[in-house]
Parts: structure tokens; sequence; C-alpha cells
């Protein structure tokens, strides 16, 4: 499936400007509406979360060819991480975000060298079997609470100066990780390292034969996916001040696929759009009660029928760029 | 680029619905329900009729107050919930919200309604932690909760001769404190418990449980777990001809709509507690009937739904005493705490300093096929939980707010 699907490979440094200069409107765009009020900065703020939740993903799927189906077990294991971090140990917001991710880092290193000795669909199985995994360890564990969750986590002062009780200090704080993940991931998709891992999506036996130690290649792309997936976790559950177990649920792991689809697989602004789209569906169908699943569906169906490479990927299609 | 921006606008436009101002005798409640999982026939569309039965029927209208209702599906999601409710009250000024089934969100949205300082009266969340060590100056907790349900079926099955219990337990933190505490009140009121086997959550098959807990010979077979789990677990202990061969089933948590789409003939004989019926008394019938006229499958109100039109109901009441809307959510539910509650559902009763609503539970059992009357016609009722033994005592009870 992620063959047929991606079909804009940027060549080195020719899309450049074009994608530096859509960073700098949707950064503008970000750090204007949010003050505005137009579009109410929780939603964005939570967006944002799954947007580079879905970022993280796409860095697997879209430029290794690898479809993980378990990555709801790093946006789970770091939103409890961090919630634990800062509810119970009381640890500074900065902190408990790192620990988070390192937590989810370390998950990475564990079930990545479990799950990169198999390719396609058995790579996906063995990544849902440890998600699944670790969903019953969290749904067990004491310190989790169950179905309860952790709740009422405290946002505490970043760097004991910013204060993240106030909701527009928190956007910004929220809006800069993400900006910064992103020109993360954005270098590491263009350097060398990105290459060979581009390399080893298009034709791995080749890629060996030139003398590339393609598992160490996956393993690490897979950690440097489950620590930013981790990213996003840790700062959800200092968004929404709660750290629950559907985060760490099956569907989660589904729903950022949907996400990167609907955006458009291998593109790097694809997941960012495809999860403000999935987002809002939740939050502005919600009112809509029990139609809300259908509708969903039918968005779906619309967006597989309509434009097969995620909205982004067409557009950038259309247009002849590499977005 | 240029979509995004267009879809940023679209949903711009869809948020910025009109924002009610800050005046008196102008109230907006929020419905926070499960409307499309597992619980939505249980509360969902029919807590929203409840409530606005409850307005109609407060007569507040007519005296010249504007009163709206808002309401979302939380999905069982608790960012969902929480961040529904928060956008409610930020844009939509909403003052209350009811309902809010699922105890992992209801635990969530806790925390924004202390937060933004609006009113908060759950019916349908299990977990009493709500009044517990997670209470806050903003709760109201209405309907039922997990001490109720253990300490109500426990207790009154021992005593109506059930004294030798097998747990069958749904393996997560809900179904393992049911079964703590109704081990601990089955035991305290001079019954056994022979044993229990825990089951992963959402099973569909039970039969080796089931053949376990046959073998054990237990008067009762005890089933702490919720929802799907209950429903199947009813269904295969039914083909086994467990409940046939003398053994009694005692559900911790079922709703008459469980009833409903089990069948009478499969649910016999099984003892559970619930707070409200609907065939109770005058007050009760006259309700449901206006209720299930105006749903869509005529169904009857689960108490889930009754609790969401008495709390509504004394939220209403309570604004009225205080000739206005002050829009402070603290001051409302001291109000609340301050004023006997009294209606046509729940009775007489009272909100206590932690929050916990206070009324009589009941301990009943399903009617075979036929003595069955007529539709709906379910339950018998074995005993009457008095309200001061029902809930938590208060000197037990975790709430920070006693510890002044």
């Amino acid at each position: 499936m992620t063959g047929a699907a991606i079909t804009t490979i940027p060549a080195p440094g020719a899309g450049l400007n074009t994608e530096m200069k859509v960073f700098a409107v949707m950064a503008a765009v970000l750090a204007l509406i949010g003050p505005t009020g137009i579009v109410y900065p929780y939603f964005i703020m939570q967006a944002l979360c799954f947007a580079l939740f879905a970022c993280a993903f796409n860095l697997l799927i879209g430029f290794v060819g690898l479809l993980s189906f378990g990555h709801a077990m790093f946006l789970g294991t770091a939103g409890y991480a961090s919630a634990h971090a800062a509810k119970v140990w009381g640890v500074a917001p900065e902190v408990s975000i790192l620990f988070g991710a390192a937590a989810s880092a370390l998950l990475g290193v564990l079930t990545g060298l479990l799950a990169i000795r198999r390719q396609g669909i058995y790579f996906s199985m063995i990544t849902l079997a440890l998600a699944q995994m670790i969903y019953f360890f969290y749904l067990q564990a004491k310190f989790t609470h169950g179905e309860d969750g952790i709740q009422g986590v405290p946002q505490g002062k970043m760097f004991g100066l910013l204060d993240l009780t106030r909701p527009m200090t928190l956007y910004f704080v929220v809006l800069a990780v993400f900006l910064l993940a992103f020109l993360l991931i954005y270098r590491i998709i263009n350097s060398p390292f990105g290459e060979i891992l581009k390399a080893i999506r298009e034709n791995e036996p080749r890629a060996i034969s030139l003398g590339y130690k393609a598992d160490q290649y996956k393993l690490a792309a897979f950690v440097l996916s489950a620590a930013l997936a981790g990213l996003a976790g840790a700062l959800k559950a200092l968004v929404a001040q709660n750290a629950s177990l559907t985060d760490a649920h099956w569907k989660m792991s589904g729903e950022v696929v949907l996400m990167v689809l609907v955006g458009g697989l291998g593109t790097i602004y694809g997941p960012v759009l495809g999860a403000f789209v999935i987002i809002a569906m939740q939050q502005y169908l919600a009112g809509i009660g029990q139609w809300v699943l259908v509708a969903q569906g039918v968005i779906f169906v619309a967006c597989v029928l309509a434009f097969r490479r995620g909205i982004v990927g067409e557009i950038a299609h259309r247009l002849r760029v590499a977005l | 680029m240029k979509l995004m921006v267009s879809a940023l606008a679209l949903t711009a436009a869809l948020v910025s619905g009109a924002p009610a101002l800050a005046q008196d005798k102008i109230v907006k409640l929020g419905i926070l329900d499960d409307m499309s999982g597992l619980y939505a026939d249980v509360g969902g569309a029919g807590s929203v009729i409840a409530a606005q039965m409850a307005i109609e029927d407060s007569g507040l209208v007519a005296k010249g107050w504007k009163i709206d209702i808002v309401s979302a599906d939380h999905q069982n999601k608790p960012d969902v919930g929480v961040n529904v409710a928060r956008q409610w009250i930020d844009q939509e000024k909403v003052d209350g919200l009811f309902g809010v089934l699922s105890s992992g969100v209801a635990l969530a949205v806790t925390g924004v309604a202390k937060e933004k300082n609006v009113v908060y009266m759950n019916s349908g969340a299990a977990a009493s932690d709500l009044t517990g060590s997670a209470c806050t100056p903003n709760i109201v907790h209405w309907t039922y909760d997990t001490y109720l349900l253990a300490n109500g079926t426990g207790k009154a099955v021992v005593k109506a001769g059930g004294d030798s219990w097998y747990f069958l337990t749904a393996d997560y933190a809900f179904g393992q404190a049911l079964e703590r505490d109704t081990s601990a009140v089955v035991t305290a009121n001079g019954g056994k418990v022979i044993g229990a086997v825990r089951h992963p959550l959402n099973s569909s098959d039970f039969s080796s449980f089931l053949l376990q807990a046959q073998a054990s010979k237990a008067k009762i077979i005890g089933l702490a777990n919720a929802g799907g789990d209950t429903t199947n677990a009813i269904k295969q202990a039914n083909e086994f001809g467990i409940t046939a061969g003398g053994q009694k089933l005692a559900a911790l948590l079922l709703f008459l709509t469980d009833v409903h789409s089990l069948g009478l003939k499969m649910t016999a004989g099984l003892q559970f507690t619930e707070t409200f019926y609907w065939d109770m008394n005058e007050g009760t019938r006259a309700f449901s009937a206006k209720f299930s006229e105006r749903m869509r499958n005529k169904q009857k109100p689960t108490m889930v739904q009754a609790g969401v039109y008495a709390s509504v109901n004394h939220y209403l009441k309570a604004l009225d005493a205080m000739g206005g809307n002050v829009h402070d959510g603290v001051k409302i539910v001291d109000k609340m705490k301050a004023m006997p509650t009294e209606d046509a559902l729940f009775g007489k009763g009272t909100i206590r300093a932690d929050g916990r609503k206070i009324h009589p539970g009941y301990l009943f059992e399903v009617k075979k096929p036929e003595e069955s009357k007529y539709p709906w016609d379910y339950y018998k009722l074995i005993a009457t939980i008095p309200a001061e033994e029902a809930f938590t005592p208060i000197e037990k009870s975790a709430c920070p707010l006693l510890k002044k």
C-alpha cells in the first residue's frame, strides 16, 4: 500500500523553498489565530498534539515504509509517564514532558528491536500485538488508575517562569514545541540519514548491498518516531490535564493512520492537516450525537474516493510541488 | 495551505455561536453524555429529553426565564469530554453540566467544572470517588455509585438468604473494586465468599468461567462487571441452565434497558440494585408515561435519565429560590445543598456536604415472563435500602471538603 500512495518524493533541495514558505505561513497563521479566539485555543492545542503524533507516525510510514499499527502505545506511555511525574512526583512541566518522551523512546528501543526484524504486514501485526500488551498492562497497573485514568494533572510553571495555567501561555508553549519538533522532523527527512531511510523504503536489499546496515537505520527511525510520538503524548497530557486509556487503545493507532491517510501519506504537511480534520470532526460533530460516527465514515469515504493521495498529497500533485 | 485556512475558517464559523450575555434569568445547561456508544440507551438522547421535561415542569420559562440546553456526545473519551465542557463554558456560557456517564469522563470533567466554577451534577457515572477523594465544591453526584451497588446488593441479597457467593469479575479497576467491596459487605453480613474468577474485559465467551461458578455450588453468582460483559454473561448463564439449576445471578450494575434488550426469559430471577424504577408509584408512572411518549423507541426511563430530570429540577429550584442566575457554581451548589430535595421520582432527599445526593436504593428482582402483565413490567421490589445506609457514611468519606 505504501509504494502506490507515495508519489511526491522531493528531490533533495528542490522543494525546499515552497516547503519553508508554507512553514512560515503555517507558523504565522497558528500564532495569530490563537489569541484572536476565532477558533477555540484548546481545540488548536489538542489538534497540534495530534498533528505532532501524526507527523511522528508519518516519519515511519511515509519515509521508511514501515506501517506501525501500535503507535498508540507511545502516545499512551508518554501520557501516563508525564502525568504521573507531574502529579505524583511534582516535577516541573519541562521535566515531565522530557520524561514522557524518554519513556516512549525507551519503549521504542525495546519494541523496535523485536518489530523491525519483520516486514510488511508482519511488522504491523507485531507492533499491534506489543501495543495490546502495553494496553492491558496499563489497564491493570496501579499507577494508571485503570479506566479512570490519571486526572487533574497540574500544569505548573515551565522553567519556573511561564505560568501554564494561563491559556495563552500554554498555547504558545504548545505551539513552540510543535513547530520545533516539526522542524526537527523536516531536518531528519532531508538529512543524509533521511536519504538512506528513503533508499531503504524504495529498495531495502539494494540499500543493504550498498553497505548500509538497514536494520540499524530502521531501528533509529523507529525510536525517533516513538520519542516524537511520546513528546506529543506528554504534551497532550499537559493540555488535557489527564492521561487515559483512550490514548493507549488500538483505536488510537487506527486513528493516526486515518489522519495521515486523509492528510497525505509521505507529505510533511499532510499529517498536520489530517490531524486537524479528524480532531475537528470529533470535536465539532460531538453536537450531532449518535450521527458522529456515520459522519466520520462518510467523510473518510469521500476523502478516499476524491483525493487518493490525501488532501495535501493531492494539492502537491496538482501544483507539482513538494509539501 | 489555502484549504487549511478555509478549513480553519469553516470550523471558526461553526464554533462561534451567539454567546449569551451574563444576565439574570438566563440559564444554559450542557448535557454531556454517551450518545452513540454502549451507554447511549442508558443516558444519551433520553437524558436530553429528561432535562427538557424538567425545564418545562419547573414553570420558570413562563416566569420570564430563558433556559437553553446544549448537548454533545463525549464518545466515552475523557479528552473529548473535557474539551467540549471547556468550550461550552468559555464560548457558549454554559452554567451547568449534567449527565456525564462513564467514570473516566466524569472524573476528567471534574477539574474543568472546578476551574471554571460551574455547577456539575453527575447522573450516570459509577465512581464513588466523585464525592470521595476527587470531590470538589462544584459537584453533586445524583443517581448511584459503586458503594451503593456493592453495599445495596451485597447486604440485601445476603439478608434475603443468598449467603454463599461466587464472583465473576471483569478484570480491571471497576470490576475489582466492585468485587472487593461486595465481598466485604457479604462477609460482614454473615455470608461467605466461596471464590471468584476473573474474566478479561469485553469477553465474548464465558463458558469456562460460568462452569467454574456452577461447580462452586454457591447460591449466588455475583456479576462484578458492566455493559456488554454483564449481558453476555447472563445470556450464557441461561444457556448453561445455571439459573434453572437453582443458583441465582446477582448483577451488580444493570439498567432497565439491559433487561429490556435481553428479555425476561433470560433475566428472570436476576437481582440487582437501582435507585429508580418507572413503576414505583403514581409520580414515577406519570413521569414515565410522558417520557416514553417523547422517546423515539418509546422506552421507559432508566435511573440515569430519571437522575438527570431530578438534578435539573433541583438546580432550577435553587436558581428560582435565589431569584436569578448568579453564574457562580459554588454558590449555587451550596444553595442546593442547603435546600432539601423533593421530586416525584426520588422522593424527599438531601445533598450532603461532600456533594453526595442521598436517597433510598431498591433491590429488585426481574419478574418471570408469566408475571409480567404489561409492556415494561419487569421488576418486583425485594427490599428497600434506607437512604442513610445506601451511601458511604459521611464519617468515612474521603472528600477533602469535609476536612476544614
